[in-house]
């Protein structure tokens, strides 16, 4: 019953999208071929899709530590982009190459996201400052600087003054799995994360009492669970997992830097860990499925020739959707008895 | 020296409007007890909206009014699902930001880079004739003299009326309010989307004024500003006005320090903004019991009646 309402949170989407491609003059059945069967009818198209799942999963699975507790960790997408700058910058500018590179990169970026989300998690703690707020503003912020190296200090001189960094040595890039796709290593990391992910919430005191912390704080206070460490923790479980997706990005598909190092994967994965009800196997689902939603939205570019941004008209809607589908699923309509209370009386 | 005063008080006052009316709405939206995320989403489809209305009719008025009926439309959205249908409002906020934004970018395809030019007005022409303060009167738009008539009449109707004591009675206590008689959902709507009709003059006055211009993403993070200054205006619209100013000032201190030649990259010193807000925010809420005393204590929490 708790995977009712994202099952049916993602056919609603799915039928809205068909009625936007009638209301487009287009063939619905051949649209909806076009965006969901096509771009994974290849084995290159399946392997796109689990790396666009990679970091939507890893992420959500982050960031659902933290939602559980009711820490509102918005700033995943600013805490890859550290990642990235971090993992990015210690392969471009300190160390060279060898067998250690890729494991420092690995630690770098994953310490590059903690430190940014440490920063809300500690404004938060010592300041009451509303992390929300923070944390999303500090996206804008790293996204500044990113844009701010890959621009400057950090362009490639030999880059056609196109605004990119130099390639990354071979040694800093996740090698890859299957010949022939851009699949690489770096999905091994979002498997280890959901399994981690899945033990400390439903095997560990830790988990329980984040847990608890967020269905009734209360309740935690009183059982003598601190609110200040549930937010340490689920900021800091937030910003590694963004850090090491941001790892994840520059060691794989980029290969190098960029002025924006991610698709907005920061945001969709809030959705993903919702889909997936803040559980780690079931986010592995629902970051499949947003993945291909990122699929579409790139078919969706080349076929219809839309802004790639329209994909987030599909993400919030996806969100709308899943909020609605649990009332219904969860409660049952009565018409208000009040007022026939009140006709009674008067 | 005076003329680069009155620059720099113009282009503060500039830069600070779209903030004035959608952290204004959004002071409305809090008062009554919802919290909308969604500001940025509904600011960027009031943008695009202004825009294609205004490059359409000609008028900037018009594009205003269709900014604020979308703006509004999309609250509506966010209202039936966080509203009617008690969901958590931070998540169907953030929905709504990021449905919003992709709206946008959907609705602007075509438009992107296109600017908007309008013929002068005649009204301008005639105030500029006038004596001594003709010249800089013109050279703020109208909507910055009506977001002061916003202010002041926001701030009569809160504290100063009687539904403005309602509203502010179902954001403190809403099962109070529900128990006196007061409709609680319908004011919590209208609340919610005055709130949205405001975010959409704040985008179409961007779009429209500001910069005349459609590029995506163009808010470019000023909903979020403007969700935190209600936050550190203690949700009083006299600390939301100067906030915005202040805001103003420091996106006019960017422009002006670019102009003099200070040797700050232009990234550096755009990311000055958040980098005060999340500052300002801090010296404000460091002090728990002053947020408490001024937070709508219903802020965020659905409402249900039970029979």
């Amino acid at each position: 019953m708790q995977y009712a309402s994202p099952l049916i949170a993602v056919l609603l989407t799915a039928v809205f999208g068909l009625l936007l491609c009638v209301a487009a003059g287009r063939n619905p059945w051949a649209a909806l071929y076009t965006f969901t069967i096509s771009p994974v009818s290849t084995l290159y198209g399946v392997s796109e899709l689990l790396i666009k799942a990679a970091p939507l999963i890893l992420i959500a699975v982050g960031l659902a530590i933290g939602f559980q507790a009711n820490v509102w960790n918005i700033g995943a997408e600013g805490q890859l982009t550290i990642g990235a700058i971090f993992s990015g910058g210690l392969a471009l500018h300190v160390a060279s190459d060898g067998v250690l590179l890729l494991p420092a990169m690995i630690i770098a970026g994953a310490v590059g996201g903690m430190v940014w989300a440490a920063l809300p998690a500690l404004l938060r703690t010592r300041f009451n400052a509303n992390e929300i707020l923070v944390s999303l503003m500090l996206n804008y912020v790293a996204q500044l600087w990113l844009s701010y190296l890959i621009y400057g200090p950090w362009r490639d001189p030999q880059g056609f003054n196109f605004p990119q960094s130099k390639p990354l040595v071979a040694d800093a890039l996740y090698p890859i799995l299957v010949p022939g796709t851009r699949l690489n290593a770096g999905v091994l990391i979002v498997l280890v994360a959901v399994i981690v992910g899945w033990f400390v919430l439903k095997r560990t005191f830790v988990g329980f009492q984040l847990r608890v912390t967020g269905l009734a704080e209360p309740a935690a206070r009183y059982a003598g669970f601190s609110t200040t460490r549930a937010i340490w923790i689920g900021m800091l479980a937030g910003g590694a997992a963004a850090g090491l997706a941001g790892v994840g990005e520059v060691a794989g598909p980029l290969g190098q830097l960029f002025p924006t190092a991610s698709p907005g994967y920061g945001y969709a994965a809030i959705i993903v860990a919702f889909l997936g009800r803040l559980s780690p196997i079931g986010i592995l689902f629902s970051g499949l499925f947003m993945s291909l939603l990122y699929l579409s939205g790139e078919a969706a570019q080349i076929e219809l020739n839309l802004p790639s941004a329209t994909t987030g008209l599909f993400q919030g809607a996806l969100l709308f959707m899943l909020l609605a589908a649990d009332l219904l699923v969860n409660y049952t309509i009565v018409v208000a008895p009040a007022r026939r209370l009140q006709e009674k009386i008067s | 020296m005076s003329g680069v005063l009155i620059s720099i008080v113009i282009a503060t006052l500039v830069a600070g409007t779209p903030l004035v009316y959608a952290a204004l709405g959004e002071l409305v939206t809090e008062k009554s007890g919802v919290l909308n995320l969604g500001v940025e989403g509904m600011m960027l489809t009031g943008a695009i909206v202004g825009f294609i209305t205004a490059t359409a009719t000609q008028s900037i008025w018009l594009g205003v009014l269709a900014a604020m009926l979308a703006g509004a439309l999309l609250a509506t959205l966010f209202a039936v699902i966080a509203i009617t249908l008690v969901a958590n409002q931070v998540a169907a906020g953030l929905a709504l930001a990021v449905f919003g934004t992709g709206l946008s970018s959907l609705l602007g395809k075509g438009y992107t880079g296109t600017s908007l030019v309008l013929p002068p007005s005649p009204v301008a022409a005639t105030v500029s004739q006038v004596a001594w303060v003709g010249q800089y009167l013109t050279q703020l738009h109208p909507l910055v003299y009506l977001s002061w008539l916003l202010f002041a009449a926001i701030s009569y109707f809160l504290y100063r009326t009687k539904a403005g004591l309602v509203l502010r009675a179902v954001g403190e206590s809403p099962a109070s309010a529900h128990a006196i008689g007061y409709p609680v959902v319908r004011i919590r709507y209208l609340a919610t989307m005055f709130g949205g009709a405001m975010a959409g003059v704040a985008g179409a006055y961007l779009a429209t004024i500001y910069t005349a211009i459609w590029t995506e993403g163009m808010t470019a993070g000023r909903g979020w500003i403007a969700l935190a200054l209600v936050v550190f205006a203690t949700w009083r619209p006299a600390r939301v006005l100067l906030g915005a100013y202040l805001f103003g000032g420091v996106t006019t201190a960017q422009l002006f320090g670019q102009v003099a030649g200070i040797p700050v990259p232009p990234e550096v010193m755009s990311s000055l903004p958040f980098l005060a807000t999340i500052i300002v925010l801090v010296l404000i809420t460091r002090n728990r019991t002053l947020v408490r005393m001024n937070a709508p204590p219903a802020l965020g929490q659905p409402f249900h009646a039970n029979g």
